[in-house]
């Protein structure tokens, strides 16, 4: 039987169709699939229901006129009140933001020197660096922070500010080293060779090549630690001493001794700040979640 | 001479994990096995005292304790978290219902602590809520009790299994489901017997991400909990910070860390058997994974 032939231009662009769906595989599958998991589409909505409900009951709270949990009527007193009248919550913020772009940058320096040396060279004690970079991850903070303690009484440091950084710099190591690692195993050895070969020198080869190439990793192994040392309580209570109090500290404080409305405010500050930060990178969030 | 540049590039790391994670966690285990000084600190003598001291009924119940509620809490985690990170992996949308988990997974820890200390407390929302409907006139303590630790640990760790678990089962092809149930199984049965084996690496590692942070955890029972709901993580700061005893402190939180760090080397050992079991899941109904697709 003699099938009529479909005009070419159609032809083609059914092949690069078909190509392009074998090429991306799932997730080009997908869109033919309509998802029938009904079930657990329910189980997600109420699971991110419950994920925001917290962070909606403080946002309302933070608008409450009252002293009292009660709902009392609309106001901004405590946003008032959080910009003007909190020198101390200030101070633990600058401290935060100090320690945490310190104690990134240190780690970020040290991870990514390690980094390119484990990937791009074989030397005896590499297992040995990688092992022991992935040790400190896989420790309950508690014991991170016990131990940093007894050491840093042990050797006689005082504990404040400094001991804080040396502690977040520990402990975001790891992190910063494994993004870092796993970026460069992606690129492509040969051109390293191929630098070498054209005469370029291991400074030049680091600086203009290697480094480069790894920036997407190093930026997201610094954004990464950025957050992680924000966002420690943990370790940071067991290490710190005068002057060395950062915000999760502070909010500590206000919730084991006396709780002001002023919390709230300043809880519903910081929920609206990683939403404006995680925002734009929505599209970025699938290859975090898969590191 | 070119073997040791790597190494050099390598150093600082050495060096600084070696001075400030390897030598603290050598005192601890030193401290875990000398004298108790009088005034906190240790006398430079050796003793099993600590480790005699951890057979205080006292710390076997907080132990026995914390063990209880940390697999239940990853237990109630995972089983919430699987049929999420279903549902994100199928979705047309998966970067805004990525976003939508992340975001209180990234609001700072204590914040979300506090939430719930103003959902449950006596005059929190919850409470609010029930008077105002006139259920109840005096405020229910909801707070520092064991079900309420466990809520919010749950609360708290839900991410750490949902994006693990979403990041395997986006790799799992969809059509081997379709496959089973053209081959005559049931709905449940595909994704037990085809999906769950296909995706066991996640669901270890999401484990892992639960259980061992639980199983540490101090922030949560010290400011939820109650007596009846101490950790060992707080049986451990309260040795150190109010008893002053360093030696049953070292002695606790050695025992926690080999645990832990026991367990994950248990499981990564034998991870590479796993990859083989997904074949051998049920010979039976023997569907070839293509290569490539894990």
């Amino acid at each position: 039987m003699h099938v009529p032939k479909k005009p070419k231009a159609i032809r083609i662009a059914i092949l690069w169709r078909t190509r392009r769906m074998l090429r991306r595989g799932g997730a080009a599958a997908r869109k033919f699939m309509p998802a029938r998991s009904s079930f657990s589409n329910v189980i997600y909505w109420v699971v991110v229901g419950f994920l925001f409900l917290p962070l909606f009951v403080l946002v309302l709270y933070s608008f409450n006129s009252g002293r009292q949990a009660t709902w009392q009527g609309f106001s901004f007193e405590w946003y008032q009140k959080l910009v003007m009248a909190s020198p101390e919550l200030w101070r633990a913020f600058f401290n935060s933001v100090i320690i945490a772009f310190g104690s990134a940058l240190m780690s970020t320096i040290i991870g990514t020197l390690a980094a390119v040396g484990t990937a791009r060279y074989s030397f005896k004690l590499k297992s040995f660096v990688s092992t022991m970079s992935f040790v400190p991850m896989i420790l309950p903070e508690i014991v991170v922070g016990v131990s940093l303690l007894i050491f840093f009484a042990g050797v006689g440091l005082k504990l404040g500010l400094a001991t804080v950084w040396i502690a977040h710099t520990t402990f975001n190591l790891p992190f910063v080293y494994l993004l870092v690692s796993a970026r460069m195993e992606e690129s492509d050895p040969s051109i390293v060779e191929a630098a070498r070969d054209l005469g370029a020198n291991e400074m030049q080869i680091l600086f203009r090549i290697i480094l480069p190439m790894a920036l997407p990793g190093i930026l997201s192994a610094f954004l990464t630690a950025v957050t992680l040392s924000l966002e420690d309580f943990v370790i940071t209570f067991f290490v710190t001493g005068p002057g060395g109090t950062t915000l999760p500290l502070y909010i500590y404080s206000m919730i084991r001794f006396g709780v002001s409305p002023v919390i709230n405010a300043l809880s519903a500050v910081m929920v609206a700040g990683t939403v404006i930060l995680i925002y734009p990178m929505r599209n970025f969030l699938k290859v975090f979640a898969a590191r | 001479m070119r073997k040791q540049v790597g190494l050099y590039y390598s150093l600082p790391q050495i060096v600084w994990l070696l001075v400030f994670f390897a030598a603290p966690l050598g005192i601890i285990i030193a401290y875990s096995f000398l004298k108790k000084g009088l005034y906190g600190g240790v006398e430079p003598q050796f003793s099993l005292e600590a480790y005699a001291a951890m057979a205080n009924p006292n710390i076997l119940i907080v132990t026995w304790r914390t063990l209880k509620i940390s697999v239940i809490a990853t237990i109630l985690t995972l089983l919430i978290a699987l049929p999420c990170g279903y549902s994100i992996a199928r979705s047309r949308n998966q970067a805004m219902r990525l976003f939508l988990v992340i975001v209180p997974f990234w609001t700072n820890f204590l914040v979300r602590i506090y939430a719930w200390i103003a959902i449950l407390g006596n005059e929190g929302f919850l409470n609010d809520i029930l008077r105002a409907l006139h259920l109840r006139n005096e405020s229910i303590q909801f707070l520092y009790n064991q079900t309420s630790v466990i809520l919010v640990l749950v609360y708290m760790y839900l991410p750490y299994a949902i994006l693990p678990l979403f990041s395997t089962i986006d790799k799992f092809d969809f059509t081997l489901l379709d496959a089973a149930r053209d081959l005559g199984a049931s709905r449940f049965q595909s994704y037990v017997r085809i999906l769950l084996p296909n995706i066991k690496s996640g669901l270890v590692t999401a484990g892992l991400f639960t259980f061992v942070p639980i199983f540490g955890a101090y922030a949560v029972p010290l400011l939820i909990g109650g007596k009846d709901s101490y950790m060992l993580g707080n049986i451990i700061a309260d040795q150190l910070t109010k008893t002053r005893n360093w030696p049953l402190a070292s002695a606790i939180s050695m025992t926690v860390t080999i645990l832990t760090t026991g367990l994950v080397f248990l499981i990564a050992m034998r991870k590479p058997r796993e990859q083989k079991q997904v074949f051998d899941a049920d010979p039976g109904l023997a569907i070839p994974v293509p290569s490539g697709r894990r």
